[in-house]
């Protein structure tokens, strides 16, 4: 009996099979690459006003709420209004060239645009303000923002990250006292993680991890 | 909007031409025309795969530059103002998102809404945002700016200063506004020769001619269902379609509930089916003129004072005699408990005699009171147009102002005001289209929205509400305080100093602050409510003449369209894909007629028809329309509904359905029209959302009378399965477990839910075609079904023809089964249960297999076969919820439970360390619904709502024998139905 193929379209064919299957991977890892967001973690988002969190935070002190205002109140911490910025800078630096971004919003009425550092997707729906009531410290994501000339994302914000916490809550909350301070988290002895949970009626792991909590 | 995308795939007419003259199955030449459309395409997706797949944009935050007080972005403020429909306000609370209008609701202080609203305050937010609203002045048909048109106004005002006014006219719909009213009077007063006319297509001039012939003065009634053991519709609908229809379905429907079944018995009379009708306990579909005649029959046996003795014959139909009787010992028995409600199609004198017979039967103080016009001057509309339009046409007419309103399309046919229109030198247009009238006119001004402007307006019982804008004008619209302003000064004020003015004039400088600020917050000016007055004895009027149509013929009906009322929502997707209560018909109208009528004429549902008036002969207006056959319609009865066939809608409301304006002529808004059918050999395919009234003996909406209720309150419905007989796992819940409970009792069918979900949920519009291939995405349906009383015990001869079908609505949510068949079928895990008994959905790993939606025997699961969100206008995104994922082609969706509210709910409660309140989570569906049918709540609460809800005897489990354990349960409707009309 004949060979139905040639020992050529034999190896055509392999070839073929083989240019598939990397094709197949090559597609994945382009989808993986295009998929990731504009910014890296780590890296430096570029603003209009190079706003430096370690000058502010870190030299000054000023605490987080003075700008973020609504973090206690709503799911977005908000970002401060052109006017925030003035009651410190219409005094201070007014005449540094850095900020002439900020005195032209000012004076036109025109909003300052600036480059989202933590971007969830659209069908996530973080609250910012039940985190902090619940002593999740603003460190916890967003790292050592004192020590940051620019803002850079400190974690990955993907769905297995998220879950590190939901799933152990109780090990990433402090004291409401620490929520905002900037320092890394003291260690917890046994007795305050009672008190802490006891305190802030933490929610069940079954309820934490249903996917009704962060999505609808 | 009905405009999804198209996947464009260019039709090469040279390689399909190829392809016909190609021998089948011939070779493919390497370069033929296929090959290379072949690799065209595969490149162009190469190119759309590649394009497609990026990461998400770099996305800013933009902050505001001056943060508003209390602002919290993220937190929607709701600010009370009124919605105001022909002319009369209902009171709303507009949610608003970092400044975006995104909902209504409705203002619990408020007189005319209690805290719901009908079905066009929850449209109105789409139409604020429709992207073809009229965005610029148009004047001589070209692109115009308002300084233009300021510079024409102006040697107009100096020639009114010399003849004061003379052939200056001003044309508004209903006026309530207080403000309006105190500037038009101003503006008379300056020019004493100028006119004010009024068209309104929907204003009630019979309601007010019966006033004038009982009372002499024109006077608007007040209604009190709640205190009335008895109420007789004689074609009235009490629950849509006028000013007070919210509030009087939720006074009906206070005594009339699961938890007091038989409070109270409803008898209505209807020539075309309404949703008083529907509800009513029992009720008899007879021609307008046997109606009315019935009724003069019933005020002589009832003796009212000056009513002649048999006046007219006894109805014809079989049943109307012993209706008659019935009625007479029902109001007899009842006497200062009874209310007689005439509406719809009655003649004046026969409305006038309702109030009559309510004042003989003791009613008035108690069920029926009497309060000044609410509206400002009134006039008869049709009267009021006709001698504008005469004027026109004999050239006394030089300037031309319409305020609001589409005369050109829905004036009286025989009016002519199209053609006088072209005969005004200076004619002015405001609206917010540029509609048919837009077009005609002179100049056309766009009109600011009710949610862009400052303005008040009445309610029903004259509570006065200010109405404050929730954004600026999104294409610099003027309100019609502005423009009549600026029609008597050149730089006029703003609309908020108009509004202001007249305020602090009523309420004094000094306390004005405190009034103003009292009146925003409310959404009401305290204590501004009508006092009643006592309106004397009603005078009797001689019986109408009521002619029957001549024989073949038909008597004409042109009513509302439950869905874009008059054509001024014609534009608007919710609305138009919103089914008709009764057909569940969409984008479209359709004659309806009776079965037996049809029989007789050999028309069934689907032929087209063209509808002449009877007495006219050839050339006399026609039109062509689809038929359907309702069981509920009166024979000998054809009902046209109104605000179809518009030319300049726009792209949503152009060419849908037919226009039965032509039919409409003055004669026929007093008196019965008559008009011949004829079919014209046409088939017309309907998009209907349901297909069957017949519940197919699964005894799914149910029904039971009275008496057997009381007999045996648990009725001898089949027992659902044991809680164990099930493979599924079984839940425990600890916390909250949420559940729905809907009574059959008090849904009257409004829709009102349909549409309050559409808002809230981001909902798409699929337009016509995807309608048709069943393919609409309301999360809840309001199903309709004709049931006949007590239908579930298969006693033989118990359903006998004799026995009266009645129509039950009835509201179809997701189900949020425990033993959910939805959630075993997805491979995936996209729809899965949560901790609180929620079968949640996740559109994040939906893949668009559809198998949940296959095994959900409640069919409630919509797929997104299309990308049905317009995500192309950008209008349209500032609408969202952005609480509400926006869901994109391929997934799969359904009711919540409005999950961001329960969200909502529990971040505030864990917030402050305690548990969500009972009451505290108000689904959207719930909060707009008038009669409260809707309870949503923790049933893990003993004394939640909702459990005092399911705890009724009537409360039930849709399809139960499948043993799906809905969370969603239904009050069977218990029907205190009168033994005299068994």
């Amino acid at each position: 009996m004949p060979q139905a193929f040639s020992p050529t379209s034999i190896l055509t064919i392999k070839l073929l099979i083989l240019a598939a299957l990397l094709a197949i991977v090559a597609a994945i890892l382009l989808l993986e690459w295009r998929m990731a967001p504009a910014a890296e973690e780590h890296a430096a988002v570029m603003q209009p006003i190079m706003f430096s969190h370690k000058h502010h935070v870190g030299d000054v002190g000023l605490d987080c709420r003075y700008c973020h205002t609504s973090v206690e109140k709503s799911g977005f911490a908000g970002m401060p209004s052109t006017q925030i910025c003035l009651t410190c800078h219409s005094q201070l630096f007014k005449d540094a060239p850095m900020l002439a971004p900020l005195h032209a919003s000012m004076a036109t009425g025109k909003p300052i645009q600036w480059n989202r550092v933590y971007d969830l997707p659209d069908f996530v729906y973080f609250n910012h303000s039940i985190h902090i009531a619940k002593g999740v410290a603003c460190i916890e994501c967003h790292g050592h923002v004192d020590q940051m000339p620019l803002m850079t994302r400190q974690a990955s914000l993907n769905m297995q990250w998220c879950l590190r916490c939901h799933t152990h809550a109780q090990a990433h909350v402090r004291p409401l006292g620490d929520v905002f301070r900037m320092t890394d988290m003291r260690k917890l002895s046994e007795q305050d993680v009672v008190e802490l949970n006891r305190l802030y009626h933490l929610q069940d792991r079954r309820r934490l991890t249903d996917c009704s909590t962060c999505h609808r | 909007m009905s405009r999804h995308p198209v996947i464009p795939i260019a039709v090469d007419s040279r390689a399909a031409s190829a392809r016909r003259s190609e021998p089948r199955g011939g070779a493919q030449r390497p370069d033929s025309p296929e090959r290379r459309r072949f690799l065209g395409l595969m490149a162009a997706s190469m190119a759309l795969a590649s394009a497609g797949c990026s990461g998400p944009p770099q996305e800013k935050i933009v902050p505001y530059v001056e943060m508003p007080e209390r602002m919290v972005p993220g937190v929607p403020l709701f600010y009370a103002t009124s919605f105001v429909d022909h002319g009369y306000a209902q009171g709303v609370l507009v949610e608003s998102d970092t400044g975006r209008p995104t909902k209504v609701e409705g203002n619990p202080q408020h007189p005319a809404s209690l805290g719901a609203t009908d079905v066009y305050a929850q449209a109105s937010i789409l139409q604020l945002w429709d992207p073809e609203r009229s965005q610029t002045v148009y004047g001589g048909g070209q692109l115009a700016t308002w300084d233009a048109f300021r510079a024409a106004l102006r040697p107009r005002r100096v020639a009114w200063a010399a003849n004061g006014g003379a052939g200056l006219r001003i044309l508004t719909g209903t006026v309530t506004s207080p403000t309006f009213s105190d500037q038009m009077a101003a503006f008379l007063a300056r020019y004493p020769h100028a006119q004010w006319h009024r068209h309104d297509p929907l204003h009630d001039d019979r309601a007010l001619e019966a006033a004038r012939l009982a009372f002499g003065r024109p006077l608007d009634t007040q209604l009190h269902p709640a205190r009335a053991a008895v109420i007789v519709s004689l074609d009235a609908d009490l629950f849509v379609g006028h000013a007070a229809a919210v509030r009087q379905a939720q006074d009906v429907f206070a005594r009339r509930r699961a938890t007091n079944p038989g409070g109270s018995r409803l008898y209505a009379l209807a020539a075309t089916p309404n949703l008083t009708a529907a509800i009513a306990d029992q009720s008899l579909a007879l021609p307008p003129q046997e109606i009315e005649r019935l009724a003069w029959r019933l005020a002589s046996r009832l003796g009212v004072d000056g009513v002649p003795q048999d006046a007219f014959p006894p109805p014809r139909h079989p049943d109307a005699a012993r209706w008659e009787q019935a009625l007479a010992a029902a109001l007899n028995a009842q006497r200062g408990r009874a209310l007689i409600v005439g509406g719809g199609s009655l003649s004046p004198a026969t409305r006038a005699l309702v109030h009559a017979m309510n004042a003989h039967l003791g009613n008035h103080g108690a069920t029926v009171a009497y309060i000044d016009a609410v509206e400002t001057d009134p006039v008869n509309h049709a009267d009021s147009l006709a001698a504008l339009a005469d004027d026109m046409r004999h050239g006394k007419v030089d300037d031309l102002f319409i305020l609001g309103g589409n005369p050109v399309y829905d004036a009286p046919a025989d009016a002519g005001f199209a053609a006088a229109l072209r005969q005004v030198p200076f004619s002015v247009h405001l609206g917010l289209y540029q509609d048919e009238t837009g077009r005609a006119a002179g100049w056309h001004l766009p009109q600011a929205h009710n949610y862009e402007q400052w303005s008040d307006a009445r309610a029903f019982d004259g509570t006065a509400g200010i109405v404050q804008p929730l954004i600026a004008p999104l294409y610099g619209g003027r309100s019609a305080h502005e423009v009549l302003a600026l029609l008597a000064a050149d730089g006029a004020q703003g609309g908020h100093a108009l509004v202001q003015d007249f305020w602090r004039r009523q309420a004094g400088a000094a306390a004005f602050d405190d009034f103003w600020q009292d009146a925003l917050m409310q959404g009401v000016v305290a204590g501004s409510a009508a006092r009643a007055v006592d309106p004397g004895r009603p005078r009797v009027p001689p019986p109408p003449a009521l002619p029957d149509p001549p024989s073949g013929a038909l008597t004409l009906i042109l009513a509302a369209d439950p869905s874009v009322g008059d054509g001024s929502y014609a534009n608007n997707g919710w609305l138009q894909e919103l089914p008709r209560p009764f057909s569940k018909l969409t984008w479209d109208n359709a004659a309806i007629l009776g079965r037996a009528t049809a029989q007789t004429l050999g028309i069934d549902t689907g032929d087209v028809v063209r509808v002449s008036a009877a007495d006219a002969g050839a050339g006399a207006a026609a039109v062509e329309a689809p038929v359907w056959i309702d069981d509920s319609q009166a024979d000998g009865v054809v009902t046209l509904p109104l605000g179809y066939g518009r030319t300049a809608a726009g792209a949503v409301g152009n060419g849908v359905g037919f226009d039965a304006y032509p039919l409409k002529t003055r004669a026929g808004v007093h008196g019965h029209a008559a008009v011949r059918l004829e079919k014209i050999g046409r088939r017309h395919a309907f998009a209907v959302t349901q297909h069957r009234l017949d519940d197919e003996g699964r005894d799914v909406a149910r029904t039971v009378s009275l008496t057997q209720y009381r007999r045996d309150p648990r009725g001898d419905y089949a027992p659902e399965p044991a809680q164990d007989e099930t493979l599924y796992p079984q839940y425990r819940y600890d916390s909250y477990k949420w559940g729905m409970a809907i009574d059959l009792n008090a849904c009257i069918g409004c829709n009102a839910c349909t549409i309050a979900c559409q808002a809230e949920n981001n909902i798409p519009v699929v337009g016509r075609e995807e309608v048709a291939r069943g393919r609409e995405m309301h999360w809840i349906r309001v199903d309709r079904y004709r049931t006949r009383l007590g239908s579930h015990d298969d006693v033989p001869g118990d359903e006998g023809e004799a026995k009266q079908t009645r129509t039950v609505f009835q509201p179809v949510p997701c189900m949020q089964c425990e033993n959910a068949p939805c959630e075993e079928v997805c491979p995936v895990g996209a729809t899965v249960h949560d901790s609180e008994g929620l079968n949640v959905q996740v559109y994040n790993r939906c893949v668009g297999t559809r198998f949940c939606s296959n095994n959900c025997p409640y069919k409630v699961r919509r797929f997104n076969f299309l990308q049905y969100t317009d995500d192309k206008v950008t209008t349209l995104w500032a609408q969202r919820n952005p609480d509400v994922t926006v869901r994109r082609r391929g997934v799969m969706e359904k009711c919540t439970y409005c999950l961001q509210r329960i969200t909502r709910a529990r971040l505030d409660a864990e917030r402050e360390g305690r548990r969500i309140r009972d009451g505290e989570v108000v689904t959207a569906c719930e909060a707009v619904c008038p009669t409260t049918a809707i309870v949503f709540g923790d049933m893990n609460d003993p004394k939640s709502r909702v459990n005092r809800a399911k705890a009724s005897p009537l409360d039930y489990h849709l399809l139960a024998e499948l043993n799906t354990r809905p969370r969603t349960s239904y009050a069977a409707r218990v029907v205190n139905d009168d033994p005299e009309l068994a």
